[in-house]
């Protein structure tokens, strides 16, 4: 995929992942045949709005999905086949090789324990230490995480935390037995602007120094460039574009990646409409045949309702599953050149 | 610049349903119930049942072969087939199926009405007292936590008890003790809606109380309260029937399931087959009406 | 029928101020909040000393991190909530006194409009229905309420044979959020106050929905109160912008004026935390550090203090004043160092 990077194998490889869930009345394709990878130490964002599968590939990755859901594609993570995984395996799979940070601590948590309780319950399972030692290294990634006075917060129930220091902890508690794989379902959206720069920021500082992989989900462009080596764009369960983020977010390939700019409020003249993509999103119960996208696409042509497009590479690095991505990277630049 | 990707107004309007929204079928919410309802084959089958017990009551006399009073000394406990009584006869040799049948009648209503009073009470008084401040919602409240404390099956003793027995004060008792339950249940629905936006954006356009509860609260709080009352139904005949048993409810000779049982049980070494047999129309009506409330709360879970 | 593009002048049958009078001031608003279990006396500070004037015809926009009460404000604006104390003058007329405004008459004139969520509409009435209800309930026959319905779900983009039988799950959120505006409108209100109207929708959706609410304060003569956490939507929309801290106002001013150069540090940290879309210019150390306070006990003195980076000794004697605004053009901002008498060490410079 990668045209011009070293052949290293990478971290994470997802082939193909497909996620449904049936229900008496209706199949949701959820994701719908997701391909991507990731390189250690690599930060991809997942962006997408609401309903493009973002959140249900980032669990699937984890194994987190309901048993009712039918995945199905090839996940594999450090040499494991993660979709394979049962049992013991798994669970040391989930925490210890991949962790999570969800989007809302204060529900992620549970409220009947102390943070403290949580990290050396993680710590102990994963790394069999003592109780002493598993509490001093507790209160050693609160201070890695920038908890002011950790010894007295360690012992703090999730309530009585604010929203940024239980955002911390949770991130704390996912980075407690080191893993490989770090898994971010918009751990900054439910933050105050004031606070999410900080977390964005430490969570840029941790992934740095510690060189984990990274994926963080995302609605949020802003987001993506803040933190982002590289982006895929999702859209009705699919990548649709993926590359460097310099250069999606300067030269979007895909007709919705630059609707997408196009229409997110930033710097546009009072005075003036703002470009909105019409229509909304399709309903995952009943794909329209063809690129998902096309109906609500002003480039689309007859050819777009055949069949989804295939992908192709415009430059090193970059995908885009559009028939017309050539004349998309000719528009004038969307936002602020 | 801001010149954005020529993706701009197109001539796409904002409403247009290319996206795939359901134009052709608009359901509402009970056409959503019943359709689930259409497909759940376990709800369907135990609904027929119920529907046949009610059948058999409503008709009984056109359906019952004998009298359910026509007693015969020498026909006493008579079993199975015999002389054309198919389910035999009971100790005064009255026809058992046709005892069953028309017992059917006391047991449904014995089963319903309590419900339907209690929910017309319970409903009102909860509905009030969710809607209503602070006061008058724990002066309701609490009233019905001093009848709550006491478990159902006593209160229901002690009530009969106390006005003695017969069918309509079994049916007043009954429906003191499901008031306090009805009540409590639609007074938790009333104050979850009652904090939604949408009472507060009516609130903000010039509504009444009046008009909101009306409009956009008793729609809501039906759901809930149908739900718990169609599953009291059975617990309804149950106790009706603990009530007959115990003597405090109807009163021989009328045909009731309860009473049947209760007078039955001396015979249980001489006839055990017959003893059992209204224990058996209580359990199966009973069960297929938990069942078939359990599929209307399934189907009424949906999620909107 | 010209719906021009161009400003005209302010009319409206209802109107008995003139256009100087601004449609809505409000003066010392408070309103707190009993806290249980938080300690004897504990009050949450959600409303405490507000004070502002939102002119007619204009749009001022409220920012503020959660727990600033820019919620509480709105509906303390509509009497939803009352205000423990101060006055709310409407149109030149003070609401809930005797020779004033009622708050029903307030209610028909002011509306509000809600963020999109699963309980913003009714579950089980049809859209049309929700619409026609403000209408119906003020007097109007069904007939006519229906036939007013009809035409607001047009003006809002939403075909009514199409939309108007859907119950809510029938449609994406950002028909929702129309069918919200719609409601609003029906009742035919001078101004409308937007608490977070756009906030839950996709990038996407929400530029519609804000193309449409332009639209049609252009063509309804509507006066706006737009509250959101968003920065950027904010500057887009709104001509004044009004930043809340913990209950209170920390700086009023135009819109250009504001975001071109605030004066108060916690709007400046407000403009300094907004991401750009461009990855060469990340923000390498945050503008300032910690949480926002708890709104219960908050800090004495100036609330800001304990995550403000010029604060001082008189910082936490004494609570700045917000100062006096004139006109549309005043930009205020209640900080020590915009007053040159204030003994901060950095006083006047701001």
């Amino acid at each position: 995929m990668d045209g011009g990077m070293v052949a290293a194998a990478p971290l994470l490889e997802v082939e193909d992942l497909s996620v449904q869930f049936v229900t008496r009345e209706a199949t949701v394709n959820a994701v719908s045949g997701a391909t991507f990878n990731l390189k250690a130490g690599e930060v991809l964002c997942l962006l997408g709005e609401s309903g493009s599968g973002k959140s249900v590939t980032l669990r699937a990755l984890m194994r987190l999905l309901p048993g009712r859901a039918r995945v199905k594609g090839r996940v594999n993570v450090a040499g494991q086949d993660a979709l394979a995984l049962k049992g013991r395996a798994l669970q040391s799979f989930r925490g210890g090789t991949v962790a999570m940070v969800f989007q809302e601590p204060m529900t992620a948590l549970d409220p009947v324990y102390t943070i403290g309780q949580h990290l050396t319950e993680m710590i102990r399972r994963h790394k069999g230490v003592g109780r002493a030692e598993a509490r001093a290294q507790a209160i050693e990634l609160l201070n890695l995480v920038k908890i002011p006075s950790a010894e007295r917060r360690i012992d703090a129930y999730p309530h009585e935390l604010s929203g940024g220091l239980r955002q911390r902890a949770m991130i704390a508690i996912a980075l407690s037995c080191g893993p490989k794989l770090l898994l971010a379902d918009e751990p900054t959206t439910a933050l105050d602007a004031t606070v999410q720069i900080q977390v964005l920021i430490l969570l840029r500082r941790l992934q740095q120094e510690l060189g984990m992989g990274t994926i963080f989900v995302t609605h949020d462009l802003g987001v993506a460039a803040e933190i982002a080596d590289r982006v895929a764009v999702m859209y009705a369960g699919r990548v649709i574009e993926e590359g460097p983020v310099a250069d999606v977010l300067r030269r979007p390939a895909h007709p919705y990646t630059a609707g997408l700019m196009a229409s997110t409020v930033h710097d546009q003249a009072p005075d003036q409409d703002i470009a909105a993509i019409p229509g909304s999103p399709p309903d995952l119960r009943r794909l329209p045949p063809g690129c998902s996208f096309a109906p609500r696409c002003s480039l689309a042509m007859p050819a777009c309702r055949q069949g989804f497009p295939e992908p192709v590479f415009p430059a090193p690095g970059r995908m885009a599953r559009c028939l017309r991505v050539a004349d998309v990277l000719q528009q004038p630049v969307g936002v602020h050149a | 610049m801001n010149k954005p990707v020529a993706l701009a107004v197109a001539e796409i309007p904002a409403d247009s349903d290319f996206d795939g929204a359901p134009a052709t079928k608009v359901r509402g919410y009970w056409q959503s119930v019943g359709y689930r309802l259409r497909h759940d084959w376990v709800t369907l089958g135990f609904g027929v049942i119920v529907l046949l017990i009610v059948l058999a009551a409503v008709f009984a006399p056109l359906i019952a072969p004998f009298s359910p009073y026509a007693q015969s000394i020498i026909g006493r406990l008579k079993p199975f087939g015999w002389r054309g009584h198919p389910w035999g006869t009971d100790e005064l040799g009255r026809d058992m199926m046709s005892r069953l049948i028309y017992g059917g009648r006391i047991s449904l209503m014995m089963g319903l009405v309590p419900v339907v009073i209690a929910t017309m009470i319970g409903g009102t008084l909860g509905v009030i007292g969710g809607f209503a401040g602070k006061v008058a919602n724990t002066a309701i409240m609490r009233t019905m936590d001093v009848f709550y404390a006491f478990p159902s099956i006593l209160l229901a003793v002690a009530i009969s008890g106390a006005m003695g027995g017969g069918i309509v004060n079994g049916i007043i008792s009954l429906s003191l003790v499901f008031t306090p339950a009805m009540c409590r249940v639609a007074e938790t629905a009333t104050a979850q809606v009652k904090n939604l936006d949408y009472i507060e954006a009516a609130r903000a356009s010039g509504a009444g109380t009046l008009t909101i509860i009306r409009h956009h609260v008793l729609g809501n709080v039906l759901g809930p309260v149908f739900i718990y009352a169609s599953s009291l139904v059975s617990v309804s005949i149950l106790l009706a029937s603990g009530l007959s048993f115990l003597g405090l409810g109807v009163q021989p000779p009328e045909p009731d399931w309860g009473l049947m049982l209760s007078t039955l049980r001396q015979s249980l070494y001489v006839d055990p087959l017959g003893c059992a047999l209204p224990g058996i129309a209580i359990f199966i009506t009973s069960i297929c009406f938990n069942l078939v409330s359990d599929g209307i709360r399934a189907a009424m879970d949906v999620r909107i | 029928m010209s719906a021009t593009v161009q400003a005209k002048p302010y009319v409206d049958g209802r109107d008995r101020g003139g256009a100087a009078q601004p449609m809505l001031i409000a003066k010392e608003l408070q309103r707190h909040f009993k806290v249980k279990g938080a300690g004897k006396g504990a009050v949450v500070r959600a409303v405490d000393g507000v004070s502002f004037t939102l002119f007619k015809g204009e749009t001022l926009g409220v920012v503020g991190e959660s727990g600033c009460g820019k919620s509480t404000l709105a509906r303390v604006l509509l009497h939803l909530v009352l205000p423990d104390s101060g006055d709310l003058v409407f149109d030149g007329d003070t609401v809930g006194e005797t020779r004033g405004i009622s708050v029903a008459d307030l209610r028909r004139q002011v509306q509000m409009v809600f963020q999109d969520s699963y309980s913003s509409l009714n579950p089980r009435m049809p859209v049309q229905d929700s619409v026609a209800f403000g209408p119906m309930v003020n007097g109007k026959s069904k007939a006519e309420s229906r036939r007013i319905a009809q035409d607001i779900l047009v003006k809002v983009g939403l075909r009514p044979d199409l939309f108007g039988p859907r119950y809510p799950h029938e449609l994406s959120g950002g028909q929702k959020q129309r069918v919200n505006i719609a409601r609003a409108l029906a009742v035919g209100p001078r101004m409308v106050i937007l608490d977070e109207a756009v906030s839950a929708l996709d990038k996407s959706v929400e530029a519609q929905v804000l193309n449409l609410l332009r639209e049609l304060k252009r063509t309804l003569n509507l006066t706006y109160l737009f509250i959101s956490h968003d920065l950027n939507v904010v500057r887009y929309i709104s001509d004044r912008v009004l930043v809340m801290y913990l209950g209170q106002v920390v700086e009023l001013g135009p819109a250009a004026d504001v975001f071109a150069k605030a004066r108060h540090p916690y709007t400046q940290a407000l403009l300094g935390s907004r991401l750009s879309m461009d990855s060469s210019k990340r923000i390498e150390s945050p503008p300032i550090v910690g949480d926002p306070p708890s709104p219960i006990n908050p800090p004495s003195g100036c609330r800001f203090r304990t995550r403000c980076p010029h604060a001082e000794a008189v910082c936490e004697a004494e609570m700045p004043t917000l100062g006096q605004w004139e006109d549309r053009s005043s930009h205020v901002a209640a900080c020590h160092m915009t007053n040159a008498q204030s003994g901060h060490s950095l006083a006047g410079t701001a």
